[in-house]
C-alpha cells in the first residue's frame, strides 16, 4: 500500500482517516501500526519536505526578497502550499471587524488590523499546518481540563490532565520535544528522559530574563517540537533555517517526515491526495459507511468505504463536513442532533509589541540563530491573581519573542529608519551596523473563553468550485479577552522598559485595538467539543460521536476549552488516545 | 546560500510557467491583479528553489539611470563592503516596482512619479540629468528630501519617495551576502551546537 490514484483504492478499509496533518498523521500511524487497513484522504497535494525544502536559501533568492504577497501570505519560502488565508477556488464567509450584518469572502488581512471579523488559514498539502507550525508544544496542566470547576467559566472537559498525561509523554518521546522540567505551575514536567536538552539561551534573551526577575515575572526554557538530538534516523537541529518552511533533514515535527513515512511502511496505509470529502455516508442503521470526496484531479465524486471514519481535517473543516453530511437520520448535519456542531468555536488571543534596546548596540558578533523561535519563554505566572479576581480577567497567556541578531529581511530599514531619521550614504550604512540586532518583538498567546457569539456554519447559498457548501464565521471577544490583551501590552513595555529600553509605541489600552484579529493566531478549535453527556456536546471522552459509534472527530475540535498552549500537542496526544481506544472497540466486536 | 542572479523571463514564458504550475488559479484571481485572464504573480505553488520573476521588468533604461545613481547615494561603497549597485540592488528595485501586488503596485505608483521629479529637479538646478552629477550635487537635492520631518513643505512629496526607496534600497543590499557580512550577521550557517553568546558578548552586556 502506498500513495495511490482513486482508481487504485480497496473496496473496503477499516478506517478512513480524513487530512493528514497533527490528527491524520496521528491517526494513520497508530492505526496503520496496529495492523488496521488505513486509507488516508488529503484535500491538498502530495507533498516532499526532503526535496522541496529550501535550506539555506537567503532573502535574495527569492522573488522580492521573499516578502509576504496574496500568493504567500508568510512569505515565499513558507511551507505552506496552496492555502493561507485564502484557498483558490474554497473560500469562507465571514462578517466585517465592523459587523453591519453582511458576508464577506474571507481576504487575505492585518491580523492587527483586520477589516473582517475571522480568518482561517488553511494549508492544501500532504501533512497539513504541522509542515509550518511554530513548533512550540505546552502541556496543557490541571486547571486546564477542568476551568469550569476553578472559575466558574466555560465546561469542564469530560477527561483530566492524569488521563492525557501518558499520551504526552508517549507523543514527546516519538516526535522530539525539547525543554526542561522546572515544576511550574500547571505546565506540567515530563518524566525524565523524555524531554531533549533545550539549547542555551541567546544574549537578548539574558538580558531579557534578568530584566524579568526584577519585574517578578519567570522566564523558563521554551518546549519546541526541534531535535537537539538525534532521533529516530532523523537529525538533530544544525541551527540554520527557519522552521517555518520544513525541514529537509527530518530535525522538526512535521507530519511528512515523523508520522506517515512509518505508517506507509507498515505496509497498511494507502493515500490520496487531491481528495477534497464532502460527507460522510451512512449504512442503513445509521453508522458510518466511508465518505463521499471529489478527486481534484477529474473533478469526479469517488465513494471510498471503510468500517470506521476518523475526522482530521482541522477543527472547523471537520465540522464543515459533518454540517454537510445530512440525512433523514441526522437533517441538522451528522452527529449534530444536540446543535453543538460548529460552535464553541475559540482561537488563542494574541498582541505584540516591539522594542529597541540600546545596550545591545556595537555588540559583537556572533551566530545567534539558534532554533526557529525563542529559547526562553514566560510562562503564565499570575494563577492566583488571576482566581482571586485581581486582575480583571480569568485566564492565562505565556509570552514569546524574537529578537536579537537575525537574519536580515526587508524589514530591516523601516525598524531601523525611526531610529536612523533622514540619514542616508554611508552615516546610514554606519548607523544601520549600530541599530542591527538591537531589537526586540514580544507576542503573546491566550485563552479565550467559549461564548455563544463565535462559531461557525454552513452558508446556505455559497458553494466552493467543487460545489460544497461552504462555512461562515461569526466570533467576538468578550471582555474576558479585550482586558486579558490589555495586560499583555503593559507587561511587554514593562520588561522592554527594564531592559533599558523603548517601546515602539505606548501600550494600547483600547482591548479591541490591542488583540489580534479572530482566528488569526491559528488555533481555532472547539466546533465538535467532547463532554460528559451527549446532551450538550458532540464527542464524548474518547473523540467518539455519541451519535455515531464508529465516526471520530480527533483534530482541535473535540476541546472543550482552549488553554493558553498552542494545541497541536494535545491535537497528537488525544488522536492517539482515542485510536487506542478505536483498536479495543474493534477487538471487543463493539465496531 | 547562494545568491542567483535574478532570471529574466518573457512574457510568454511567465504564461507557459503560470499556467502549468498553477492550473487551479482561476481566471477571477488574476483579474484581481489587474491583467485580466493574465496571471502574473508568483503562484500559490511556486518551486522554492528557484527564483523565477513572471513579470516583466517595467522601469525604462533612463528611470534605470536615475535609480541606479540613487541606490550609490544611499548604500555607497566604502572599506567594509560595496556599493548598492555592485550587488544588483537597481534591478531588485526595478523587479519589485514591476510586481502586481497591491503593495509594490503602490510603490510603483510613487517611485517612478518621484524619479520623474528628481530628473526636474536636476535639470532645474544644475542642467544636468541626475546621474551625470557629481556627489556634491547629488546630495544636495537629496538633503532636501531625505527626511519627512525636516523637509520644506514643497518637498514634503518628494521627502515621501527618498523614504520609499532608502526602505527598498536598503533592505534590497542588507538582504545580499554582502549586506549580511557588512552587519557582521554570521548565520544561516550549520553548527554542531549552540552555545550561545560568547564572553566577549556578555562582557559587553555586562553578563559576564
Amino acid at each position: 500500500m502506498a500513495l495511490v490514484t482513486p482508481s487504485k483504492t480497496q473496496t473496503r478499509y477499516d478506517a478512513i482517516v480524513v487530512g493528514s496533518g497533527a490528527a491524520g498523521g496521528m491517526a494513520a500511524y497508530v492505526l496503520s501500526k496496529a495492523g488496521l487497513k488505513v486509507l488516508m484522504l488529503e484535500a491538498g497535494r502530495n507533498y516532499d519536505p526532503l526535496t522541496e525544502t529550501p535550506m539555506f536559501e537567503g532573502p535574495a533568492d527569492a522573488p522580492l526578497r521573499g516578502v509576504g504577497t496574496v500568493d504567500k501570505p508568510n512569505g515565499y519560502f513558507d511551507a505552506t502550499v496552496n492555502g493561507g488565508w485564502k484557498v483558490p477556488g474554497e473560500p469562507y464567509l465571514t462578517q466585517k471587524a465592523v459587523d453591519d450584518g453582511s458576508w464577506v469572502e474571507g481576504d487575505n488581512g492585518d491580523r492587527m488590523k483586520p477589516t473582517q471579523s475571522f480568518m482561517w488559514w488553511r494549508a492544501r498539502m500532504l501533512g497539513g499546518r504541522t509542515n509550518h507550525w511554530g513548533r512550540v508544544s505546552l502541556r496543557m496542566g490541571p486547571y486546564d481540563f477542568k476551568p469550569h470547576s476553578r472559575d466558574g467559566l466555560g465546561v469542564d472537559w469530560p477527561i483530566g490532565y492524569e488521563e492525557v498525561a501518558p499520551y504526552y509523554d508517549k507523543t514527546e518521546a516519538l516526535i522530539g520535544v525539547f525543554g526542561s522540567n522546572e515544576g511550574l505551575e500547571n505546565v506540567p514536567d515530563s518524566p525524565a528522559g523524555v524531554l531533549q536538552p533545550p539549547p542555551q539561551p541567546r544574549a537578548y534573551e539574558l538580558l531579557m530574563q534578568r530584566a524579568c526577575k526584577g519585574l517578578g515575572i519567570p522566564m523558563a526554557a521554551s518546549r519546541m517540537a526541534i531535535l537537539t538530538q538525534a532521533l529516530n534516523g532523523r537529525a538533530a537541529c544544525f541551527y540554520a533555517t527557519p522552521c517555518g518552511r520544513g525541514c529537509a533533514i527530518k530535525a522538526n515535527f512535521q507530519s511528512t517526515t515523523v508520522l506517515i513515512p512509518p505508517a506507509l511502511e507498515t505496509g497498511n496505509l494507502d493515500i490520496v491526495t487531491d481528495a477534497m470529502v464532502r460527507e460522510v455516508t451512512l449504512d442503513k442503521s445509521g453508522n458510518a459507511s466511508g465518505v463521499h470526496y471529489i478527486d481534484k484531479a477529474t473533478g469526479k465524486e469517488m465513494h471510498a468505504a471503510a468500517r470506521s471514519v476518523i475526522l482530521g481535517a482541522s477543527a472547523c473543516e471537520s465540522a464543515r463536513i459533518l454540517l454537510n453530511s445530512k440525512s433523514a437520520l441526522f437533517p441538522n448535519g451528522l452527529a449534530n442532533n444536540s446543535g453543538h456542531v460548529g460552535r464553541h468555536l475559540t482561537d488563542s488571543t494574541g498582541g505584540e509589541m516591539s522594542g529597541q534596546i540600546p545596550a545591545l548596540e556595537n555588540s559583537p558578533s556572533y551566530n545567534e540563530d539558534g532554533v526557529s523561535g525563542f529559547h526562553l519563554y514566560i510562562p503564565w505566572w499570575l494563577h492566583k491573581e488571576a482566581l482571586e479576581g485581581k486582575l480583571g480577567f480569568p485566564r492565562g497567556y505565556y509570552i514569546g519573542h524574537s529578537g536579537g541578531r537575525q537574519m536580515p529581511s526587508m524589514g530591516l530599514p523601516s525598524s531601523i529608519g525611526k531610529f536612523t531619521g533622514g540619514l542616508y550614504g554611508q552615516k546610514l550604512k554606519e548607523e544601520t551596523r549600530r541599530y542591527f540586532g538591537t531589537f526586540v518583538s514580544f507576542h503573546a498567546r491566550g485563552e479565550m473563553i467559549p461564548n455563544e457569539h463565535s462559531y461557525c456554519e454552513v452558508d446556505p447559498d455559497k458553494k466552493d468550485q467543487w460545489g460544497i457548501p461552504v462555512l461562515r464565521f461569526k466570533f467576538k471577544w468578550s471582555d474576558h479577552e479585550l482586558n486579558q490583551a490589555v495586560h499583555m501590552q503593559k507587561t511587554f513595555a514593562s520588561i522592554i522598559t527594564a531592559m533599558g529600553g523603548t517601546p515602539s509605541r505606548p501600550p494600547e489600552l483600547n482591548g479591541a485595538r490591542a488583540i489580534t484579529a479572530g482566528g488569526s493566531v491559528n488555533h481555532e478549535i472547539g466546533t465538535t467539543r467532547m463532554g460528559a453527556a451527549e446532551k450538550d456536546s458532540v464527542l464524548n471522552a474518547f473523540c467518539q460521536a455519541w451519535e455515531v459509534p464508529n465516526l471520530l472527530v480527533t483534530d482541535g475540535g473535540p476541546f472543550a476549552s482552549n488553554p493558553y498552549k498552542n494545541p497541536t500537542l494535545t491535537i497528537l496526544a488525544l488522536t492517539w488516545r482515542s485510536c487506542d481506544y478505536l483498536i479495543k472497540e474493534f477487538k471487543k466486536g463493539n465496531i | 546560500m547562494n545568491l542567483s542572479s535574478p532570471r529574466s523571463v518573457s512574457r510568454r514564458d511567465a504564461v507557459k510557467w503560470i499556467l502549468g504550475a498553477a492550473a487551479t488559479v482561476s481566471a477571477l484571481d488574476f483579474e484581481a491583479f489587474g491583467l485580466p485572464g493574465l496571471p502574473t504573480g508568483i503562484g500559490t505553488d511556486p518551486n522554492l528553489h528557484k527564483k523565477i520573476i513572471p513579470w516583466e521588468r517595467i522601469l525604462t533604461a533612463e528611470e534605470m539611470k536615475t535609480v541606479t545613481a540613487l541606490c550609490d547615494v544611499i548604500i555607497p561603497a566604502d572599506e567594509r563592503s560595496p556599493s548598492a549597485s555592485a550587488v544588483g540592488v537597481p534591478d531588485f528595485v526595478n523587479e519589485w516596482v514591476s510586481a502586481p501586488y497591491p503593495q509594490q503596485v503602490g510603490d510603483r505608483e510613487a517611485i517612478r512619479a518621484g524619479l520623474a521629479w528628481i530628473e526636474k529637479e536636476s535639470a532645474a538646478r544644475f542642467n544636468k540629468s541626475f546621474s551625470e552629477l557629481a556627489e556634491a550635487e547629488k546630495q544636495q537635492i537629496c538633503d532636501d528630501i531625505c527626511s519627512a520631518a525636516r523637509a520644506k513643505p514643497e518637498h514634503k512629496k518628494g521627502a515621501e519617495f527618498f523614504s520609499r526607496m532608502r526602505n527598498l534600497v536598503a533592505g534590497g543590499f542588507y538582504t545580499t551576502p554582502e549586506g549580511w557580512k557588512d552587519l557582521g550577521y554570521i548565520g544561516n550557517t550549520p553548527m554542531a551546537e549552540f552555545k550561545g553568546p560568547p564572553p566577549e558578548v556578555l562582557k559587553h552586556l555586562g553578563l559576564a
